[in-house]
């Protein structure tokens, strides 16, 4: 038993904060404010390297694992919580799944430019009706000889319109739910796609959200992720190591939290009520932290991670929720105003307890492996 | 990073798991309800070579590793904390003799410990002196080659039946905390008496008893360290145990857990198991989770002792602290799973929530817990 991060890790994470730090922090405000996309901060990481932690050397990426990958977000989130959650959606559920199921030539033909962050990832599962009832979606796509036509409408996007490659779920065959999906990669220059509506929400700003709206698109075979009818496992697996992104996402700004509230009670006079909430802080983030770690180092090992995973997604993100409310209660008025990084956390935190599965849905993951 | 104990570890958790099956989850409820102490558990632990694990081999125990006394701690509470209290206390007693004594001491002191022929007990608490420690009144004064001990130690786990006491008392009362100092006491040679047994709400058949000392006379030789150096070496010993309270309050925890989960899963409402409710389930799930977010941080700390890592005192402190306030709502919510029968002593939830709250009070409140964590951050 060993807690310790290897030292190739613990050089990896002092790599990303300083580029964090350097880089994405200086404008984590101003893109909040101004609901913008942090292109340097973006474009900074890609530069690094950052933008392929997963994918294997040969493909042209670090070849890192799970957990360099929780590392890099948390490191991320701790400077700018829209830099992270771009780039955790882009390396996870953006690109993971053609390196877990793709075939060599989809591999060789899409990982390289992700890799380098040339094509930005995306992930489209969700639909108006079809939130944590993934499996009700309602796309479909439609064989045409050597083609697929797709048409349908997906929400709530990730990445929307900045991404080069979106991967797409949607129904080939009458088989009910999830029996019927499949997985598709469609590049965003393919005729009929197109960004519909942007949502405007409380938090994460800089991240851009919206709807991917297909109409008559085409893609070859060639571009359908693994076998007619996989595709909700593909969307499954490639949540779970999501989770896991999730919760780095999580760690970062709680640890932001935490941090910039140490500062504050340092600068004034101690009162042991807010001695003892910052205790608690640091007492939950540092059990949260353990959880992320070990679903990762399952996840790298090999071994299953769909119960730990969840169990980590459920408990950083609802930490991270708490830490940033206790935060902002400590820091009081001056906290509250627009511009504060205590409020930004608040409004950033919310969205990691809904997406990548709600926390209800973990909660019947979890409940599900434990009752079974 | 490996989140896996090693096969050693296993297989001593798996013999004592075995052990507490057949032997102690059998007894729980007849020693919770008569309050006495169980001899025999505490026989069966030193047989099974239980007791000899807070011991490195050099002193005849099997093994000293923080991380198997706690996964001991932790298999024991699942069934019977008090049962768990022998070893937990096993360990708090030894800590102060294996951290500050000579190599001399450990080699008289510790076997016996090891195998089991005695019992250890941790003395620092006292009517006046709680939480602040440092305002203790108990005084050794020193006569040639012994001191003469005096006071009134309270809440002394074991206290009344232990062989071996680590006792702290004021060898300079002037200098405050740093006039304390540790002494080694034998029953035979220094005799003390318990003037009280408390009547507790849970871990009933652990003697909890006040101790009076009068005239008791104790070699120099069984002083721990210098004089003054006791305060220190009681923080130090607090650092190395807290992640063992840690573990019992998870161990407690698991065991309610277990329990409700398999009475959920046969108690039937409106024609259904009530672990088909989502309402429950999600219950289950939180209960799940906290668990294994404390187990993760008690064996952290567990192994920051083990390595005698930085930031160890901080660890402890969170793990205890997390741990049994876990502890406390998960066993509350495993009574509420089971409502009405949950309630009642025929079933051993409620056994488990009374047993739970003292892990929130002792080896440090947990507002003591908070004070030192937030020492550690804003320091």
């Amino acid at each position: 038993m060993d807690f310790d991060l290897p030292p190739e890790h613990a050089s990896f994470r002092d790599a990303v904060r300083e580029l964090a730090q350097a880089v994405a922090l200086p404008v984590a405000a101003e893109v909040d404010r101004d609901h913008r996309f942090p292109e340097e901060a973006v474009s900074a990481a890609a530069e690094a390297g950052l933008m392929g932690v997963l994918i294997p050397r040969e493909y042209g990426g670090a070849g890192l694992d799970a957990l360099a990958f929780t590392l890099c977000i948390d490191e991320l989130a701790q400077a700018c919580a829209s830099t992270s959650v771009i780039i955790d959606v882009h390396t996870s559920v953006g690109s993971e799944p053609i390196l877990l199921f793709g075939t060599d030539e989809q591999k060789r033909q899409w990982l390289p430019r992700l890799a380098s962050g040339e094509l930005l990832g995306a992930f489209a599962l969700t639909e108006p009706a079809a939130g944590s009832d993934a499996a009700s979606l309602k796309m479909t796509a439609r064989r045409h000889r050597d083609d697929y036509v797709l048409n349908g409408t997906k929400v709530f996007i990730t990445n929307i319109g900045r991404a080069g490659l979106y991967v797409v779920f949607a129904r080939t065959g009458p088989e009910e739910r999830a029996a019927g999906v499949s997985a598709f990669l469609v590049p965003a220059e393919t005729p009929g796609v197109r960004v519909g509506q942007m949502f405007k929400k409380m938090g994460l700003n800089g991240s851009p959200t919206g709807e991917l709206v297909l109409e008559d698109v085409v893609v070859p075979v060639a571009n359908r992720l693994a076998a007619e009818g996989q595709g909700f496992t593909v969307a499954m697996r490639a949540l779970d190591s999501g989770r896991i992104g999730i919760s780095g996402q999580a760690l970062g700004i709680g640890q932001a939290a935490v941090d910039e509230s140490t500062a504050l009670l340092r600068g004034r006079t101690r009162e042991q009520g807010d001695d003892f909430t910052l205790a608690d802080m640091a007492t939950r983030l540092e059990s949260a932290r353990l959880l992320a770690y070990n679903a990762a180092w399952l996840c790298t090992a090999g071994r299953p991670f769909t119960r730990e995973a969840s169990v980590s997604k459920l408990h950083c993100t609802d930490t991270t929720m708490q830490l940033a409310l206790d935060a902002l209660q400590l820091a009081g008025e001056e906290g509250a105003v627009s511009g504060s990084p205590f409020e930004r956390h608040v409004r950033d935190a919310k969205a990691l307890q809904i997406y990548e599965g709600s926390n209800q849905v973990q909660r019947i993951v979890i409940a599900r492996e434990v009752i079974q | 990073m490996d989140f896996d104990f090693s096969e050693d570890q296993v297989a001593i958790r798996d013999t004592i798991r075995e052990l507490v099956q057949d032997r102690v989850a059998p007894r729980a409820a007849e020693i919770d309800e008569k309050a006495e102490y169980p001899k025999d558990i505490e026989r069966l632990f030193a047989e099974n070579g239980i007791l000899g694990i807070p011991f490195p081999e050099e002193y005849g125990g099997i093994s000293g590793s923080s991380v198997t006394i706690c996964m001991g701690i932790e298999e024991i509470a699942k069934a019977c904390a008090t049962s768990s209290l022998i070893l937990a206390v096993q360990a708090l007693g030894s800590y102060p003799i294996l951290v500050a004594g000579s190599e001399e001491q450990k080699r008289r002191l510790c076997p016996p410990l090891a195998s089991g022929e005695k019992v250890a007990a941790y003395a620092l608490s006292e009517t006046g002196s709680g939480s602040d420690a440092a305002a203790m009144k108990t005084r050794a004064k020193r006569h040639g080659n012994e001191y003469v001990l005096n006071g009134t130690k309270q809440f002394i786990t074991g206290g009344s039946i232990a062989g071996t006491l680590v006792v702290f008392a004021q060898t300079d009362p002037e200098a405050n905390h740093k006039g304390i100092s540790a002494f080694v006491l034998e029953k035979e040679t220094s005799p003390w008496q318990s003037s009280k047994l408390e009547h507790k709400l849970g871990i009933r058949g652990s003697p909890t008893a006040q101790l009076v000392f009068e005239d008791v006379k104790v070699p120099a030789a069984n002083r721990l360290g210098e004089e003054g150096e006791g305060f220190k070496l009681a923080l130090a010993v607090l650092d190395r145990s807290r992640p063992g309270i840690g573990a019992q309050a998870l161990g407690i925890a698991e065991g309610a857990f277990d329990y409700a989960l398999n009475y959920a899963r046969e108690r039937k409402q409106f024609d259904q198991p009530i672990s088909s409710f989502q309402g429950i389930q999600f219950m289950f799930a939180d209960m799940a989770t906290q668990i294994e977010a404390a187990r993760h941080l008690v064996y952290l700390a567990a192994t920051k002792v083990d390595a005698k890592a930085a930031g160890l005192t901080k660890t402890a402190a969170m793990a205890k602290l997390f741990a049994s306030d876990m502890a406390m709502k998960v066993t509350t919510d495993c009574v509420q799973i089971l409502g009405g029968y949950g309630y009642i002593s025929d079933y051993p939830v409620e056994r488990m929530m009374r047993d739970a709250k003292i892990t929130q009070i002792y080896e440090g409140t947990n507002q003591i817990q908070r004070v030192v964590i937030a020492r550690a951050l804003l320091k």
